[in-house]
């Protein structure tokens, strides 16, 4: 295990007849990452201690070290070639690192300032008549539980309907255009989806409509494309042997998709619904221009406006009460709130396709 | 169902059931009807923003006309996407590489869950956390780009006291963008040809070298793709924008002073609660150039893909 000026082993028993020069180079112990991983490490902490720095660049002049050291000792033992190989590697997996600290920043951060008031009365109370301390966001949860409801209702059946018509029955030109036209409306911005449903319920119902239901028409703008999608992905992994069994047996076409293809595609399917569902509950944009927000419990989704979780976060945040930290407080809850039903929801969308999922023989 | 038929009719009347005809017409009609909402939201917005077309330029908010109030919005929103772009692009695709290529594969599983999920955070969290954490945190190294970089007009200054700056809302876009982006390259890099990889493994490439002649020129449309998804995300944010970027109109490309260009969505979201008669069709005018653009966007980014599936060597 001596690291690097003598020839490693392997290197004398196929030492070259002129005795010149090695035919294989040398490579570095197994332990040399960690090794320069550790020394950089110890160097960076007494660089930052010396200059008086905090965590940030203790972990950047560490990583920055480490990628000089290894490449710079793995060019003198291995080559250039392998030097470059190691130096990328560092490269990519602090880059990786880099990337999960603001996300990790961001779960931390919700957790730690949402916690303040996730309690029985965030659950059970609205903001009706609240000034300053305590109330909660029962209304608020309600009206999400509400408009994502519905606009699950109006997106799952037409989701499915054209997913299915995309790969059971279209072939030509129809069938192409809404395949583009599906992947582009994915990319539609939320807020024109909510712009949208306002026009819309403005033209039909009066200027200055604004309900639990034309938020729920904005969301499900958004939910289709990702229903149809999933939908379509799941529905063509079905095996045609199944489809053709059925028809050999004299089914017709609508029930053979009904009764075997459907049910054999049924656990991807919800799983993909989940996952769009998990998508639209978080928005806030649509609803803040749709839905509008209240103070007060409001169960009819045609009348009126309607609060919901996002949209109370925004607003507590936005324009808070005298005293500020109460609601502060109130929206970093409602994130946390938020962030825990999108966390279950994908959860749930994951247990649904292994628990259930058709065991396909490969 | 009634009319099964029998003997030498079956195979005519099999065209011809009711059920199999409602059916096909059900799903067929959900198809065009997706058509026709996207159809439906140019129109409406359309019919809704017309009004301000036509108005006099001092009904306009800024009294200065349609086009002088969009124009800064449209700057704003191209500048802020376009910086969250260079920023999550390079790293987006340094993370799909070390999640297929150099984490062990039963890490690799979990850390593809973990980005699938982050890709499903609300916008409003970033939000707030932008606002309280990320914003704070820029104020030094905005000081220092000031001090050592101000002669670039990017860093011109004076550096904001609050952070929140436009450079501030590149960053949060950038991380809000990262798992979407990561997700599409990973993908393609997953379908690498297994054998492209082992054959310039076994030639002696280093895994480097490996990636830079199988990997990249397999993935390089993925990851165009990604990005014009990623900058179609970027685009369109809303709330994260509204809550971070501390507005005040005009056009400027100095990232860190208090004085930054709003973006479209994000003034959308800030004017419309407050907004009334023309101001809403104004607001409305400029949904519907955002739509434009994330449309253009979204089109080339699907074009690519499209041109990937046709083409590519994968079996």
């Amino acid at each position: 295990m001596s690291t690097t000026t003598s020839p490693p082993t392997p290197t004398e028993s196929v030492e070259p007849p002129n005795g010149t020069k090695s035919l294989v180079r040398g490579t570095l112990p197994r332990w040399a990452s960690w090794g320069a991983l550790g020394a950089a490490a110890v160097l960076a902490g007494l660089i930052v201690r010396l200059l008086g720095f905090g965590v940030t660049p203790f972990v950047l002049s560490t990583a920055v070290l480490y990628a000089i050291g290894i490449s710079g000792w793995s060019r003198w033992v291995e080559g250039g070639r392998k030097a470059t190989d190691r130096a990328f590697t560092a490269l990519v997996a602090s880059a990786f690192l880099l990337a999960l600290t603001p996300l990790v920043s961001v779960v931390v951060t919700v957790i730690s300032r949402g916690l303040d008031r996730f309690d029985g009365q965030f659950f059970t109370y609205s903001m009706r008549g609240v000034v300053g301390d305590g109330g909660g966001a029962y209304h608020a949860i309600m009206g999400t539980l509400i408009t994502s409801g519905l606009a699950t209702l109006m997106s799952v059946p037409i989701g499915l309907a054209t997913a299915i018509y995309l790969v059971e029955y279209g072939h030509g030109r129809l069938s192409r255009a809404i395949t583009f036209f599906v992947d582009v409306m994915t990319g539609i911005p939320s807020i024109v989806a909510g712009l949208f449903a306002y026009a819309l319920f403005a033209l039909v119902f009066g200027p200055g409509t604004v309900n639990g239901f034309a938020g729920a028409v904005a969301l499900s703008v958004l939910m289709i494309p990702i229903v149809v999608r999933s939908s379509e992905e799941m529905l063509k992994i079905v095996p045609d042997d199944l489809r053709e069994a059925a028809f050999a047996l004299g089914t017709p076409k609508w029930k053979v998709i009904v009764r075997v293809v459907l049910p054999t595609a049924v656990a991807g399917i919800s799983t993909g619904v989940t996952l769009a569902i998990a998508r639209v509950v978080g928005e806030t944009a649509p609803l803040l221009i749709a839905t509008g927000a209240t103070g007060s419990t409001n169960f009819n989704p045609f009348s009126g406006q309607m609060a919901t979780l996002s949209v109370f976060s925004y607003y507590e945040y936005a324009s808070p009460g005298v005293p500020v930290d109460p609601s502060l407080d109130r929206a970093w809850t409602a994130a946390l709130t938020l962030m825990l039903i999108v966390m279950v929801l994908n959860l749930v969308a994951r247990s649904i396709s292994l628990l259930f999922a058709p065991k396909a023989g490969r | 169902m009634s009319n099964t038929g029998q003997g030498a009719a079956t195979a005519r009347r099999v065209r011809k059931r009711p059920a199999d005809q409602a059916f096909r017409g059900i799903t067929t009609g959900a198809g065009v009807l997706i058509l026709v909402v996207l159809a439906g939201v140019a129109a409406f917005l359309l019919i809704e923003a017309w009004p301000s077309f036509v108005a006099p330029a001092e009904e306009i908010p800024g009294e200065g006309g349609l086009v002088l109030y969009i124009w800064p919005l449209v700057f704003g929103t191209l500048l802020a996407s376009v910086l969250a772009l260079v920023i999550a692009a390079p790293l987006a695709v340094l993370i799909a590489l070390f999640i297929t290529h150099y984490a062990p594969r039963k890490l690799a599983q979990f850390l593809g869950y973990v980005v699938d999920l982050l890709a499903a955070v609300p916008s409003i969290i970033y939000g707030l956390w932008g606002f309280t954490v990320l914003a704070p945190a820029t104020r030094g190294p905005a000081e220092w780009l000031h001090e050592y970089l101000g002669f670039v007009p990017l860093f011109a200054g004076p550096p904001s006291t609050t952070g929140r700056t436009m450079f501030t809302t590149a960053l949060v876009l950038a991380v809000m963008i990262l798992p979407i982006v990561t997700a599409v390259i990973r993908e393609a890099f997953l379908q690498t040809p297994k054998l492209h990889e082992e054959a310039s493994l076994a030639l002696g490439a280093t895994r480097l070298e490996m990636i830079r002649m199988a990997v990249l020129p397999f993935g390089s449309s993925s990851i165009i793709s990604g990005s014009m998804l990623g900058l179609g995300r970027a685009l369109g944010e809303t709330m994260a924008v509204a809550i971070v970027l501390s507005a005040s109109g005009g056009v400027t490309f100095n990232l860190i002073s208090s004085g930054n260009p709003a973006t479209i969505a994000a003034n959308i979201a800030l004017e419309f609660p407050e907004s009334s008669g023309v101001a809403i069709d104004t607001l409305i005018a400029s949904g519907l150039v955002l739509f434009a653009i994330t449309l253009v966007v979204n089109m080339i980014a699907r074009a690519v893909i499209n041109r990937r599936t046709d083409f590519s060597g994968a079996s």
